[in-house]
């Protein structure tokens, strides 16, 4: 018997079936999905709004897509990204840098990690997030346990094909979509009545003042051993 | 070598004019790679297995493809594959029996790190007493990884198959590694008619960027054999991300149906849908039960065929719609386990109705013959059966 093809926040339980079992698909070009069914973008992005506007603790999980200064296109994105998080009342950027596991934990107030994304939503109390500049196979691992043990509303602002296990999905999103999507914000909390004056996101508790001045090799850890040459070794010539 | 100009792969594979060639399946996989925009061919190319690799050295030496390296067996082939994919190459390996037994440990290993990349595998038969004739049994081995596994029916399967799989492999939602199986001997060392797009056109380099997971930096240590994961850590991880992560590549594969689909025309083919008996087969079975089905319509009786092509994602929903008024499925294969029958029994109702066999194994031929036999016998047609001496 065909099982029910909603994909609603969780907690969806202890190992929920992925939405592609489901028969949930990734959506056409032009199009997006909004709780497993194909809708037009404009309906996905007010649901999106709304649930950002609405529900407790909305934060902004950028990936390395956005964070690292790639290319132009990636500056622009994560520009678009912290104007966003502008519209959004007390919403968080909490960042996705890398996909390494971390020992012994994360500080899940400063970093959110795929090998267990449900400790920085729980810890936070999180209940509306929105996944943007993260990895395609990073991305479906985090919504999937989001989904299976949080009640977390997710949202997945895709480059590429979109994300079966997010709540909202968007595909093909460049830094003008985004921007497109703050735009749809802005409209819905003036349809709420939500009063709110932009301002930008909290510092994130974790960094700690950049200095580079005072840099030493010794600073890379492990991986020192690589920019000190070993007693007696003369470099000659490198590619 | 002649000059080649990048086009799309749509263009290539499902547009562009085609000529009519006979050549082996070897031959057809390496015309497939000459259109390919191959970085990289690996291989431990042994004899006997097939001239695919020898042919595809060939085409390294004329300039088609950008390297070729000869490893020292065949699970460090296999894992030099995994290398040269995960720093942004394309790359292509042929194995087969024994050998890709040898590299499975490697090969299982590539859906999960995310390894688009196509593999030709000659089915020849892995059991003791070792034989070097064609047997499909290996393809049983490959089914439970998260591949995604494409059965050529002939030659003309094989070049197509083989062209296909790189862009399917490489779309986004999809990222997994595509075999390419066929019958040894009977299509790699026969001629068929092959029809093959022109010669000066190739697929656009791989971008691999484009993908979901970070490409790997191979050149500055320290080097990483794997992608930052928690497969050698699992002590300080919640299993829910092992979990997850399996889910990810069957996904994946699940989501492959659209670009087989949209680039090899479905799944399976369908031959008299409204048939009261069907035959579905794979591989070269298939072009015996193409035969049969073609008998039988001579003989006035209502038989059908179903070739399935693509075995893993497996047409479960497709099977049911075609199979669902059929009084008799019969399931010809070549290799005792009937790998393919158990999985045609497991995704329809009523799965008494599905013939197990004929099946032949150890390299033997399948007869049209025997595939009549279960047709007369399901429709109860009594045939006068002859001695030959």
């Amino acid at each position: 018997m065909a099982e029910e093809k909603v994909i609603k926040p969780g907690p969806a339980g202890y190992i929920p079936k992925p939405a592609a079992f489901l028969g949930v698909d990734t959506p056409p070009p032009g199009k997006a999905l909004l709780y497993g069914e194909v809708v037009d973008e404009e309906t996905a992005m007010r649901e999106a709004a709304k649930a950002m506007l609405t529900r407790r603790n909305p934060t902004i999980f950028p990936g390395p897509l956005v964070l690292w200064g790639y290319n132009t296109s990636a500056i622009e994105k994560a520009k678009a990204v912290l104007e966003l998080a502008m519209e959004i009342p007390n919403c968080r950027i909490i960042p996705m840098p890398d996909y390494r596991p971390k020992y012994p934990k994360i500080n899940p107030e400063a970093e959110i990690n795929p090998n267990h994304p449900n400790l920085t939503i729980l810890h936070n109390r999180i209940e509306a997030c929105i996944f943007v500049g993260v990895h395609c196979h990073y991305a479906n691992l985090s919504l999937r346990m989001i989904r299976a043990g949080t009640n977390c509303f997710t949202i997945a602002l895709c480059a590429e094909m979109g994300h079966e296990d997010a709540m909202v999905s968007l595909r093909d999103v460049h830094a003008d979509d985004i921007r497109r999507f703050r735009d749809v914000v802005v409209e819905m909390r003036k349809e709420l009545g939500i009063e709110w004056e932009p301002k930008l996101p909290p510092e994130n508790p974790s960094l700690p003042k950049e200095e580079w001045t005072n840099l030493s090799a010794l600073d890379f850890g492990e991986y020192a051993y690589l920019l000190l040459p070993r007693k007696g070794e003369v470099v000659e010539e490198s590619e | 070598m002649v000059e080649q100009k990048v086009v799309d792969p749509d263009y290539l594979i499902l547009e562009a004019p085609r000529e009519r060639k006979f050549i082996t399946g070897s031959q057809a996989f390496a015309e497939a790679i000459k259109r390919a925009n191959v970085d990289i061919a690996i291989a431990y190319p042994i004899t006997p297995q097939s001239e695919t690799m020898h042919l595809v050295g060939d085409l390294w030496a004329q300039g088609y493809v950008k390297d070729y390296y000869r490893a020292e067996e065949e699970y460090g082939a296999m894992s030099a594959i995994a290398g040269a994919v995960r720093g942004g190459a394309r790359a292509f390996s042929a194995t087969s029996g024994p050998g890709l037994l040898r590299g499975l440990e490697a090969i299982v290993s590539w859906p999960g790190h995310r390894i688009p990349a196509v593999l030709g595998v000659m089915t020849r038969v892995v059991n003791a007493p070792l034989s070097i004739q064609p047997d499909n049994v290996e393809i049983a081995y490959l089914l439970h990884s998260g591949l995604i596994v494409l059965h050529a029916e002939n030659q003309q399967d094989v070049f197509d198959f083989t062209l296909a799989g790189f862009p399917i492999s490489e779309k986004v939602d999809v990222y997994l590694p595509v075999v390419v199986a066929t019958e040894g001997f009977f299509v790699t060392h026969a001629k068929g008619y092959v029809e093959l797009p022109p010669e000066d056109m190739k697929l656009p380099p791989r971008d691999p960027y484009k993908a979901p997971v970070p490409p790997t930096d191979c050149e500055i240590p320290p080097a990483r054999i794997q992608r930052d994961a928690p497969v050698q850590k699992s002590n300080f991880m919640s299993y829910l991300i092992h979990a997850v992560w399996q889910q990810e590549v069957w996904s994946a594969n699940e989501r492959a149906r659209k670009w087989i689909k949209h680039y090899l025309g479905g799944l399976v083919e369908v031959v008299n849908p409204k048939a009261e008996v069907f035959i579905v087969a794979s591989g070269c079975a298939a072009a015996q039960g193409r035969e049969a089905q073609r008998y039988a319509e001579m003989e006035g009786l209502n038989v059908g065929l179903v070739k399935v092509k693509s075995i893993r994602p497996f047409p479960a929903q497709e099977l049911r719609e075609i199979l669902k008024d059929a009084k008799a499925i019969i399931v010809p294969e070549h290799n005792i386990v009937g790998w393919l029958c158990k999985e045609v029994k497991a995704v329809i109702p009523n799965g008494e109705r599905v013939v197990e066999g004929p099946r032949v194994y150890g390299g033997m031929t399948l007869p049209v013959e025997l595939i009549m036999d279960e047709i007369y016998r399901v429709l109860g047609i009594k045939k006068e059966k002859k001695t030959l001496v």
